[in-house]
């Protein structure tokens, strides 16, 4: 008899606070596994963002920080630059990241800051109950645009793996998302690659995961995995923008 | 050690090196853009790492991350730069994370001027962040304490686990002075076992944080705060003082005022006023407890600043409405001189003898 | 075709049907006659001679309710 599939070691005995069917958990199963598989979990320290995962670090089984909202890549830095040998990873949410956190991002990738990011992108803030995030898709409704997203007013939503991808010393940047086990396989794929690239001194990384909000999108678990598909996915194309291997 | 001439913003960079200082988080600003550029040549000699960062807001998230990993860290700025570093100071205080920050204060508010100021007083004491906490704060008045107290500063951030605060003037900065580098006093310190330094297998995961999602957590938290700020007031008190019994006026200041104020006090008692002074060296934990010092003859107490009298609240807490308290200060990076002092000294006297 | 075994941390389970989706085999379903702890009907297999141990429940379930065995 042999195990086909059991809870990862990367995470503690402490239940996700997470909604049912919220795709946060499946994200953090992938990072654990990763650092287990890669054999690092014992010199990883993360650091959690604010957010729905502001609570990240009683779930992932190493050191933790928790950083202030948005400066997630800003602590990893000053961790990363103390402990050069340990893997350090920020895990940001779209409103952390994309919003009041980009200067950092940008900045940590501009350094070429040998971190990892694990970027869930749900096109919402979660945690404060569902206003709208620069990741929220024209026409989408959320409690800050009751009307829907008017691009006339406040833009259209932000691709951010393109934006990083432009930027030399990202060197790992992929889109991926976890809305069948096919493509959470893939998104496992891209998120150890991205601990790799830290891990062999290439320079930043950042794995993008379109993720799902049931509660606050006002879907089913299962429902929302179809809006994903239907309506996140043609705006934010998966794939790979960067490698640090040419010809990847 | 013999002593050399160093200019202070220099000094605070080889005062923070000397101290085991191995990394700075910072971003230029006048007038204390000299920190970042000794550091930025001296700390790679000694084993160490400075990084510019994108802003004042990512220097200090860099220094929580740096300084919750385990790390002797600081950064340093002037006013505008430090307001922006009130975010991560309170994370810092909440995480109970120790670093050391530096502020030579310009004027303001706003983009205010370049000029020497004391006008962060408030913020400096007061916690310019959210919550309820405090953070040591020392102002030096010479080249000399800048670097005692930056040496000091590390270990009692340390100590404490908290974050230090050195709230210098821009003249402190930009001044140059002769200055002996002390072999600092030895303090036992805690192990830090707290800092996140990967588990290494041998060890549960630590976690660095300033979240308490529970009302009764965060009270417990509070108060254990509380607790370690008491022994700070009761144990970190820092200030000189002269002349108090017998005073008919008392001067408090502190910082490059402190000196002026000095020289206006000679001034004074050479035309037979009887001058008193208590210079804070620490404005938080303020020396509140001197001023019961102060005789019977005093008949008023001159608070000097380089502000609109954000000190002048503290002389009132101090006094506690026993004297009248008077105020002579100079702001938007103006400097008092003597003779203003002198004259408003010679009306709280009464006139001269 | 490989047999399995599906187990279900019960408690943890809350009942966001991910797994039932996801089984090519279609033998998962809620439970609707037990609540767990945390109010939620859990996930339960109906014909476990039928798993083929793909595993796709558990790589789904955001909460690390299942493990998956090949017998």
């Amino acid at each position: 008899m042999t195990i086909v599939y059991e809870k990862s070691k990367g995470l503690t005995d402490t239940p996700f606070h997470y909604c049912p069917g919220c795709t946060h958990g499946v994200i953090h199963k992938l990072v654990a596994e990763s650092l287990v598989e890669l054999g690092v979990l014992d010199d990883a320290i993360g650091v959690a963002p604010v957010g729905c995962s502001v609570l990240a670090y009683n779930y992932f089984n190493c050191d933790m920080q928790e950083a202030a909202h948005g400066r997630a890549p800003a602590v990893a830095t000053g961790i990363k630059r103390v402990h050069p040998d340990k893997v350090v990873f920020s895990y940001q949410g779209d409103g952390d990241l994309a919003s009041i956190g980009t200067a950092e991002i940008v900045h940590a990738a501009h350094r070429g800051e040998k971190i990892t990011t694990i970027f869930v992108n749900n096109a919402i803030y979660g945690m404060t109950g569902g206003q709208m995030a620069p990741t929220t898709l024209v026409g989408q409704k959320t409690t800050t645009s009751p009307f829907g997203r008017d691009e006339a007013h406040c833009g259209k939503p932000i691709r951010m793996s393109e934006l990083l991808a432009t930027i030399d010393g990202a060197k790992f940047v992929e889109r991926v998302t976890v809305d069948t086990p096919a493509n959470i396989r893939k998104a496992k794929k891209a998120i150890k690659r991205s601990f790799e690239c830290q891990i062999k001194g290439e320079g930043f990384a950042i794995v993008e995961v379109l993720s799902t909000c049931p509660t606050n999108w006002g879907f089913t678990p299962l429902k929302a995995l179809d809006w994903l598909r239907d309506n996140m996915i043609p705006y934010y194309p998966l794939g790979n923008f960067r490698d640090f291997e040419e010809g990847k | 050690m013999s002593k050399i001439l160093m200019k202070g913003n220099e000094a605070v960079g080889a005062a923070a090196i000397k101290a085991g200082c191995k990394y700075f988080f910072g971003y230029p600003i006048t007038p204390s853009s000299e920190i970042p550029e000794y550091i930025s040549r001296k700390l790679p000699e000694a084993g160490g790492v400075f990084l510019q960062a994108e802003s004042e807001i990512a220097a200090i998230n860099m220094v929580y991350g740096a300084g919750g990993a385990g790390a002797r860290v600081m950064t340093a700025s002037s006013s505008p730069g430090i307001s922006l570093k009130q975010e991560g100071i309170t994370y810092c205080a909440g995480a109970e994370i120790p670093c050391v920050i530096v502020n030579m204060m310009r004027g303001g508010p706003g983009l205010g001027s370049i000029q020497p100021s004391q006008a962060d007083y408030y913020q400096s004491t007061r916690g310019g962040g959210n919550g309820d906490y405090r953070t040591l704060c020392y102002a030096p008045s010479s080249i000399q304490e800048l670097v005692d107290y930056i040496m000091l500063a590390f270990d009692k951030a340390d100590y404490y686990r908290n974050p230090v605060l050195i709230a210098a003037d821009g003249m402190i900065g930009q001044i140059m002075e002769a200055v002996e580098f002390k072999e600092p006093e030895p303090i036992e310190l805690p192990p830090k076992d707290w800092a996140t330094t990967g588990t290494g297998g041998k060890r549960k995961p630590v976690i660095v944080n300033s979240l308490y999602l529970q009302a009764e957590e965060l009270q417990e938290h509070n108060k254990n705060l509380e607790k370690k700020y008491k022994v700070m007031e009761e144990n970190e008190v820092r200030y000189e003082a002269f002349g108090l019994e017998d005073a008919e006026v008392v001067c408090v200041a502190y910082g490059t005022t402190s000196r002026i104020v000095k020289t206006a006090i000679k001034q004074a008692q050479a035309k037979g006023i009887k001058v008193g002074m208590i210079r804070p060296i620490t404005l938080w934990p303020y020396p509140y407890d001197i001023y019961k010092q102060i005789g019977p003859n005093a008949k008023g107490i001159l608070g000097v600043e380089m502000s609109l009298g954000q000190l002048t609240d503290d002389i009132k807490i101090g006094i506690a409405g026993r004297l009248p308290v008077y105020f002579n200060g100079t702001q938007g990076g103006m400097v008092p001189t003597p003779g203003s002092i002198l004259a408003e000294i010679e009306k709280i006297a009464g006139g001269t003898k | 075709m490989a047999r399995g075994k599906v187990t279900f941390n019960d408690d943890a389970c809350k009942g966001c049907e991910l797994c039932v989706a996801v089984c090519p085999v279609k033998i998962i379903e809620l439970n609707k006659g037990k609540i767990n702890s945390k109010g939620y009907s859990p996930a339960q297999v109906t014909d476990q001679e039928k798993c083929i141990a793909c595993g796709n429940c558990a790589i789904m379930c955001p909460d690390s309710v299942i493990t998956v065995e090949r017998l």
